[in-house]
């Protein structure tokens, strides 16, 4: 299948959308190295450049994407849901 | 794979044997009062190259040591093959001159105060005229890839720099440290969130140190100001690519340093020691961080940006390198490396690698970059703070 989620890490909570995707659409992640990393449905549209919600996350739960926390949930995110600066935040600056 | 060894490199030896890779005569103004001599040179004079800028006059402290070592750094930078200084006063004038004449470059100085523009322009412009008959007479000759001094910054980052452009850079700096060129990073802000990985990176406990005081400084100074930077990092542009924290912009900013050791923490505008990337206290700011960069003796730049910076430099050579299919379809005449084959997965990070360094190839051997062609000349001065 035609990739059209990047992952630095295999075991990344997000992937990057090499395209515009859709809602509804079930599509391809792969990591930069080429491995194949199954398949995510879209549950919202979600931009080029932006980020898929590899899985399901929780409330302050860390986000991690190149191995390592790059923010927390501040809103529950579903599965394939678009994942930005509505639904997480950054760890460093209390807010 | 090419090997940097392999590449044929040519530049212009200078009498301290560093090799530039353009062969500038500049008309450098000490201040913002002899901006209109320093123009007024330039458009008498072929070949030469004003350098106006908004600063000079009446600082003090650290922040005028810098403005000095920015000045006279950028005088210093192999691309130039001579200079001529213009101030309003003759002291501060002739420092710069002193330190760009240690190089033993062709350099000489003039003041206005006592003679006026007109008289300054003539006097400047014979001496001007003499230098570009000079520098058009010197021709390039080859020269290694450990006698090459690079820096890189990037900016408007997205998702694809830290997936493509960034990471590509990283791979190159990678091969050309183990050939022995010097390289400067910097970008102290955007550090925050990834500076872990910079400390661990440190060759030793002094330079973990110096790197420590320059990050903590910075932290410090945003603390003081009572503020901080969630409205302007990431910023509207990286936001708008899909970046969401700082600490993910900070990931994707690191990639373009590869798996480099650290060997010192430098001032702003401070030329590196020896051989290895180095880390330069620096502003984020496209334009301020390549003018420290050519200060500090950067002869030519790698620039990966995401949504488009269209950033240049009179005297650096910038290489635009991006992965973002968006930003091609519509403002590729700013890009000098097309790296969209990565995110289709058409491409991997040694290729890019590669393709990097055939347009660093060409560009060190005189190919005008996009943001050269397109005149993106943006010469701009750090500011620490405010004037008396």
């Amino acid at each position: 299948m035609k990739h059209g989620i990047l992952l630095h890490e295999f075991e990344d909570d997000v992937g990057v959308a090499v395209e515009d995707l859709k809602k509804g659409r079930k599509i391809g992640v792969v990591t930069l190295e080429g491995k194949a990393a199954g398949t995510i449905k879209l549950v919202s549209n979600v931009p080029l450049g932006h980020k898929v919600a590899m899985r399901d996350m929780a409330l302050d739960k860390p986000v991690i994407k190149y191995g390592r926390p790059v923010g927390k949930v501040v809103q529950p995110i579903a599965k394939g849901a678009h994942v930005h600066v509505h639904n997480v935040k950054t760890l460093r600056w209390s807010i | 794979m090419i090997k940097p060894e392999k590449m044929k490199l040519t530049g212009y030896r200078r009498p301290d044997g560093r090799f530039g890779i353009r062969n500038h005569v500049i008309i450098l103004p000490v201040d913002d009062i002899s901006n209109a001599a320093a123009n007024g040179v330039a458009s008498l004079i072929k070949g030469t190259l004003a350098l106006p800028h908004a600063y000079g006059r009446l600082q003090f402290g650290e922040d005028l040591e810098l403005t000095f070592r920015t000045l006279a750094g950028t005088g210093r930078n192999p691309n130039i093959a001579a200079a001529v200084v213009i101030g309003i006063e003759p002291k501060w004038t002739e420092r710069i001159v002193k330190e760009i004449a240690k190089t033993g470059k062709p350099v000489a100085g003039f003041s206005i105060e006592r003679h006026g523009d007109l008289r300054t322009i003539e006097a400047a412009s014979r001496k001007a005229m003499e230098f570009v008959q000079y520098a058009t007479e010197l021709q390039r000759e080859p020269f290694p890839v450990k006698k090459l001094l690079m820096s890189t910054k990037c900016g408007e980052s997205d998702t694809t720099t830290g997936l493509s452009s960034c990471p590509t850079v990283g791979r190159v700096f990678e091969r050309l440290t183990k050939a022995g060129a010097t390289l400067i990073f910097g970008e102290t802000s955007e550090l925050t969130g990834g500076e872990d990985i910079i400390q661990s990176r440190c060759i030793n406990n002094k330079v973990l140190g110096d790197f420590n005081r320059t990050f903590d400084g910075y932290t410090e100074l945003i603390k003081s100001q009572g503020v901080d930077l969630l409205g302007s990092q990431p910023t509207e542009g990286n936001i708008r690519g899909g970046l969401t924290t700082i600490e993910e912009k900070a990931m994707g900013n690191i990639q373009k340093i590869g798996r480099c050791k650290v060997q010192s923490a430098l001032e702003p505008a401070v030329e590196p020691d020896g051989a290895g990337l180095h880390f330069m206290d620096s502003s984020s700011a496209a334009a301020e961080m390549v003018t420290l960069c050519g200060a500090a003796g950067s002869v030519v730049h790698y620039f990966p940006t995401g949504q488009g910076n269209v950033i240049g430099n009179p005297i650096v050579p910038v290489i635009k390198l991006s992965g973002n299919p968006l930003t091609l379809a519509t403002m590729s005449e700013h890009i000098d490396v097309d790296l969209t084959g990565i995110l289709r997965m058409e491409m991997n990070l040694d290729q890019a690698a590669d393709e990097a360094m055939r347009v660093l190839e060409s560009t060190i051997n005189g190919r005008l970059t996009a943001a050269e062609a397109l005149r993106h000349d943006e010469f701009v001065l750090t500011k620490l703070y405010r004037s008396a």
